[in-house]
């Protein structure tokens, strides 16, 4: 990676962790409600990936841990927070909240509830893309526990079949929940799950955003290229529970601290002071930057959103009503 | 008029919009190579090539997923399910992702995909090649369930739920592929809301939907040459939205109403027109509504056992002749 790139994805990052955390201490005070599913530890996965392909232009989706990808793709911060806070102006026009983050204009397909439930919808969308003859790829972020769903090999089976434009990335946290992989998995490197449907996969050290990029480069290149889809392991670690109930009994604040010592945000900061590309200053004040932006504008502007109108409750169930006419009553032109 | 088949007229919607809309696809197991279980994509692969008639592995959750994921991009998948037995292995993406995905995106994203699939009893296929589901289909929010009655209907609700941006669920009939009817020789569009008043009378209202239409019919007929009863049949193509209006002019007119459904009767279209009934015009009715229905149980093999366990039209005069007191 460039340096000049290093430096702006370093501040993306720091934006991440800390939005990420600003959601925590809004959750707790009862600003967001619902399940919360944080990113805190993971953050090089989606930005190395996502470095690698090209955000806005080919289509993301994942599952329910999906405010820094909505973000990644082009999101606007301050939409996302709206929709966690159920703001009329949120991404999804508070009907979503956390877990259903769209942007349709930024190709960010939208996290999904189901656990499994992109795999197939994301091939989808490689069916499109492959119908209509563009450059895109689709691809599909989803943890270690989604590969055990039926939809992960019916999915894998059809992609490799068709040769579709898809990029599964799995982003192997260790943990369903409070299920330790080896408890739920028979294998814990899923790329190996993956060799039976002829489909070439990697696996690499997610911490650190360089190797992260490196292998996404040629995942993207084999996927862009038409040669079908492509698997991506990237072995990482969430630092928070999995949602907000969970005081983490089922594993060690040991092996959390080891965690904690290849620091995604701080293997990069490190490098790039080593580098003399920046100073510990430097960084602090980014910190304090990155800060001030999502109090000043980011909260601010989700605090002053107005809500959704009740009138509007049953808007977006089905398509604009006008539009349909000819079809729901027969009347066609 | 062409006097066409069910499945011919299925086919001929499919190849028409198929021709119109390069993005119109159709996915499903046997549907190309083979032609399709019930010929209902017969000659399309040929036509159309295998990346435009997809004959999809035995995965009903992978390849509906995978329908509805290529739909967000504005492609129409058509997507047979072979049996709708075999739906409740798609149903977690129909309804958690097809029918949910504008409401959760704030109308970013839709799913203008069109399932298909074959319901009903047949001939003692057993218990789980025998089910009726449209009660399953049609509470679910952000979903369309039509089913068709007659190869117009089969052609015309084809037609329009391609061009529907939303989703839409039609519920056909193993029974009634082959069955004949007069289609128009013209593009022809079917209301993918409203119902239809199959039979016009006076003295009681009778409500069909897809075979049970049939029912209706032949009990209406019995009805009025044996006993000088009039009685009114209500097509109700549309299962979700049911129409309120048609159900309630109808019982404004005729005061009785039979509700006859092949589906087993807890939770289901008899149900929903009695509740619809009661809010809409309660006080227009001279007797209380009767359901005819199938019994509770997993469909039995045995001939006499399924014959028993599946409702006709001779269930349907009984029910109005004891409305009537008749009986
Ligand atoms: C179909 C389904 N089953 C169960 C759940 C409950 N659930 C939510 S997240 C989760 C664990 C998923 O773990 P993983 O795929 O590794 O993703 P991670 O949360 O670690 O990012 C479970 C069991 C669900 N949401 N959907
Ligand atoms: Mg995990």
């Amino acid at each position: 990676m460039k340096i000049e790139d290093k430096k702006r994805v370093l501040r993306e990052m720091v934006l991440h962790r800390r939005f990420e955390e600003r959601c925590y201490q809004a959750y707790i005070e009862r600003k967001i409600g619902g399940f919360l599913h944080l990113y805190p530890g993971q953050e090089a996965c989606c930005n190395g990936v996502m470095e690698a392909a090209r955000p806005g232009h080919d289509y993301v989706i994942t599952g329910y841990r999906d405010h820094v990808h909505a973000i990644k793709c082009g999101a606007d911060p301050k939409a996302v927070m709206a929709e966690l806070y159920g703001k009329e102006t949120g991404s999804s026009k508070g009907r979503g909240g956390s877990m259903h983050i769209f942007d349709g204009d930024k190709r960010f397909m939208g996290g999904y509830a189901l656990v499994g439930g992109p795999f197939p919808l994301a091939a989808g969308i490689a069916k499109a893309i492959q119908l209509k003859g563009g450059d895109e790829i689709a691809i599909c972020f989803l943890g270690d526990a989604a590969n055990n769903q039926g939809v992960f090999h019916e999915t894998l089976n059809m992609a490799a079949l068709w040769k579709l434009p898809v990029l599964f990335v799995c982003e192997n946290n260790l943990y369903g929940i409070g299920t330790s992989i080896e408890r739920s998995t028979a294998v814990v490197h899923q790329h190996k799950r993956v060799a039976a449907y002829n489909i070439p996969a990697d696996e690499c050290d997610g911490q650190d955003i360089e190797i992260v990029y490196e292998a996404a480069r040629k995942a993207v290149d084999h996927v862009r290229s038409g040669n079908g889809p492509y698997f991506l392991e990237l072995m990482t670690y969430r630092y928070r529970g999995h949602s907000m109930s969970d005081s983490r009994g089922y594993r060690s604040r040991e092996e959390e601290e080891l965690w904690k010592q290849r620091d995604p945000i701080f293997i990069l900061r490190d490098r790039l002071i080593k580098d003399g590309a920046m100073t510990m200053a430097d960084f602090e004040t980014l910190e304090k930057e990155t800060d001030a932006y999502i109090e000043n504008e980011v909260i601010k502007f989700s605090e002053e959103s107005p809500e959704p109108r009740v009138e509007d409750l049953e808007k977006y169930v089905f398509a604009d009503r006008e539009t349909q006419l000819p079809w729901l009553t027969g009347k066609a032109a | 008029m062409a006097n066409i088949m069910y499945w011919e007229a299925i086919q001929r919607a499919h190849d028409e919009e198929m021709a119109r809309d390069p993005l119109v696809i159709c996915m499903g197991e046997d549907i190309g190579v083979a032609g399709g279980t019930y010929k209902a994509t017969k000659g399309l692969y040929e036509k159309y090539g295998p990346l435009r008639v997809m004959d999809t592995p035995i995965s009903e959750g992978g390849f509906t997923g995978l329908g509805i994921g290529a739909s967000f991009l504005g492609v129409r998948p058509i997507i047979e399910i072979m049996s709708v037995n075999f739906a409740w292995l798609a149903m977690d993406q129909m309804f958690n992702s097809a029918a949910k995905v504008r409401y959760m995106s704030g109308g970013q994203l839709t799913a203008p995909c069109v399932f298909r699939s074959a319901g009903g009893a047949a001939h003692q296929l057993g218990a789980q090649h025998s089910a009726r589901m449209e009660k399953v289909f049609m509470g679910i929010a952000g979903l369309r369930v039509v089913t068709p009655s007659n190869p117009k209907q089969a052609y015309g609700l084809l037609k329009s739920a391609i061009r529907c941006d939303d989703p839409v669920f039609i519920n056909e009939h193993e029974l009634m592929y082959n069955m004949k009817g007069e289609v128009p020789d013209g593009e022809y569009f079917h209301p993918l809301e409203g119902s239809e008043v199959a039979r016009s009378g006076t003295d009681v209202t009778l409500f069909g939907y897809n075979i049970s239409v049939h029912w209706c019919l032949k009990a209406a007929e019995i009805l009025d040459k044996q006993y000088g009863i009039s009685a009114e049949v209500i097509d109700l193509y549309s299962l979700a939205p049911l129409d309120r209006e048609g159900i309630k002019k109808s019982v404004s007119k005729t005061h009785r109403a039979v509700i006859a459904e092949e589906d087993e009767a807890p939770v289901g279209v008899g149900s929903e027109v009695i509740a619809i009934i009661n809010e809409e015009c309660f006080f227009e009715l001279d007797a209380a509504p009767v359901r005819v229905h199938s019994a509770l149980v997993p469909q039995p093999y045995n001939h006499t056992l399924e014959k028993a366990a599946i409702p006709d039209h001779e269930d349907v005069v009984k029910a109005v002749l004891k409305l009537f007191g008749k009986a």
